[in-house]
């Protein structure tokens, strides 16, 4: 019986995760292998893993993955150290909000990947164009949600500070910070994750390296399986590093467990 | 010379989107002496927090002054502790940590505030937890550290706005006597708002009943039972003689609140 809201038990849940998978590979493969659709636009598991393989040992794939990993950090550590101070002098001060807020919540809607063409006008095709197409992507959508979570930062506690004998600037540095850093290194975690859909966008164009270089390059050659590898080697890149940042931040902020 | 001087205190908020302005307090005139331990019992919403709150520099008065030690409160600061009702502790300090906060905040080197907090965690009976988060602790744990919090600053007034209102009503009746066994120890001057009319007997030396809002002082009734206070103390005759009084007033009170509520 299913019942609304009603909790599953851990071992269902872990089993009822991965028989989705199972039932998805088992769907790709009676699709591709029992000939119900055109082999030259879906490759077949088998020959996915195959394709994949000889990437890897003859085709030095593991360099394009290598770039693409450090393109993606290089761009959001730059977005990062940029945003999130932005963001916090945005909460903890309404004039600066005021002045900003509204032409950061502007940028925020104008899309990376049409400032392409732009930036590589300005930067060439080299790293630096790459890393800046993350950049823009990343540090609008930051800015505005840090800015957020600190003008959210609890109003007792601040008061009870203040009540303490903290001044203005021990308020922002020992109240506002540590009480949001958790929350910060969650948005952290988010926007990574986009930030590895930029990574992609940027390198199906002007690129001769790279996950998504290798991509378009496989799509002239018809090389689904390539695609595909490449598309799965993406996803689990980017579930590593989720489940890292998570660890990360279970490990610096014990407090906040629940 | 008085402690604490509530010198014609009103508060009116501005009316919400275009309304009447809605006046929360009627000018207040109150005289503290030092280590006097005032409760300033009223219905909910007659505007003793507000008036606590204006104590503590927290919110400004929209008319009169208050006082400490002949210096007016303009803003908030570490000579008036301040006790909530929400858990305030910071989630982010261990127990030792919050109640070190308002020294590190004035500088106090971090070997001189390990004795002080030390001394505070042992008063308020946590040692063992000074190492523990806030939200390991149980709620009354939680009120015992932001008590010893407040006083760890050795603050010329301590202000509790219903500190244990979150509390389950047998561990309220032992923080009760915590609080009053320390201040029968160490002499504070206290303002305590409550609506427990219980609570402010047993905690008093002077109770203050407000009207109903707009808040003002309907009585001041001076508490001349002896200490050390016992908790069976809440049943002896002189008690509930106190008690059956000040029912009366707050009832009249309470009545006239909800009248004006369901006009």
């Amino acid at each position: 019986m299913l019942r609304p809201l009603h909790p599953v038990a851990p071992g269902t849940r872990t089993v009822l995760g991965i028989a989705f998978f199972v039932f998805f590979v088992a769907f790709w493969a009676w699709i591709t292998l029992g000939g119900h659709v055109n082999r030259i636009f879906l490759a077949d598991p088998l020959s996915m893993l195959k394709d994949g393989w000889r990437l890897l040992t003859e085709d030095r794939f593991w360099l394009d993955i290598l770039i693409t990993i450090w393109r993606v950090f290089g761009g959001f550590a730059l977005a990062s150290i940029v945003a999130v101070p932005i963001g916090i002098a945005m909460g903890a001060w309404k004039p600066v909000e005021a002045f900003l807020e509204p032409f950061v919540s502007f940028a925020r809607y104008l899309p990376a990947s049409a400032f392409i063409p732009l930036l590589i006008l300005w930067a060439g095709i080299g790293e630096l164009e790459k890393l800046l197409v993350i950049f823009v992507g990343s540090v609008f959508q930051i800015i505005l949600i840090v800015a957020v979570k600190v003008g959210g930062t609890r109003r007792d506690l601040v008061e009870a500070a203040y009540t303490l004998g903290a001044t203005d600037n021990g308020i922002v540095k020992r109240v506002i910070m540590p009480a949001n850093a958790p929350e910060i290194a969650e948005t952290l975690r988010l926007v990574l994750g986009w930030a590895w859909t930029y990574v992609i966008v940027a390198e199906l164009i002007g690129s001769s390296s790279g996950i998504g270089y290798m991509i378009i390059n496989s799509q002239s050659r018809l090389a689904t399986g390539q695609i595909i590898f490449g598309i799965i080697v993406i996803g689990l890149i980017g579930l590593l590093s989720d489940f890292a940042f998570k660890a990360l931040n279970r490990w610096l902020y014990p407090w906040s467990l629940a | 010379m008085s402690k604490l001087l509530i010198e014609g205190v009103s508060r009116t908020f501005a009316g919400v989107g275009g309304g009447q302005p809605v006046r929360a307090l009627q000018p207040v005139d109150l005289a503290v002496a030092a280590n006097d331990f005032i409760t300033i019992l009223g219905p909910s919403g007659c505007g003793k927090s507000t008036l606590l709150r204006i104590v503590a520099g927290l919110e400004a008065p929209s008319t009169g002054r208050v006082l400490l030690d002949g210096k007016a409160v303009t803003r908030p600061g570490p000579d008036r502790g301040m006790v909530f009702q929400s858990y305030t502790l910071f989630p982010w300090l261990t127990v030792a940590e919050n109640i070190g906060f308002g020294l590190r905040e004035q500088g106090m080197p971090e070997r001189e505030r390990t004795e002080i907090v030390a001394s505070y965690v042992d008063l308020v009976g946590l040692k063992g937890f000074e190492n523990h988060w806030p939200k390991q602790l149980s709620g009354g744990m939680q009120q015992r550290t932001a008590i010893a919090r407040a006083l760890a600053n050795d603050p010329e007034i301590l202000l509790l706005d219903e500190p244990f209102g979150a509390l389950d009503n047998q561990t309220r009746g032992l923080m009760q006597e915590l609080l009053l066994g320390i201040w029968e120890r160490r002499k504070k001057t206290v303002l305590f708002v409550t609506h427990d009319i219980e609570e402010a007997i047993f905690m008093a030396s002077r109770v203050i009943v407000m009207s109903a809002r707009p808040g003002r002082i309907k009585s001041d009734v001076p508490v001349d039972l002896p200490h050390p206070r016992h908790y069976t103390l809440k049943t002896s005759p002189e008690f509930s003689q106190l008690k059956a009084q000040l029912t009366e007033d707050i009832r009249i009170e309470a009545v006239r609140t909800a009248q004006t509520q369901s006009a």
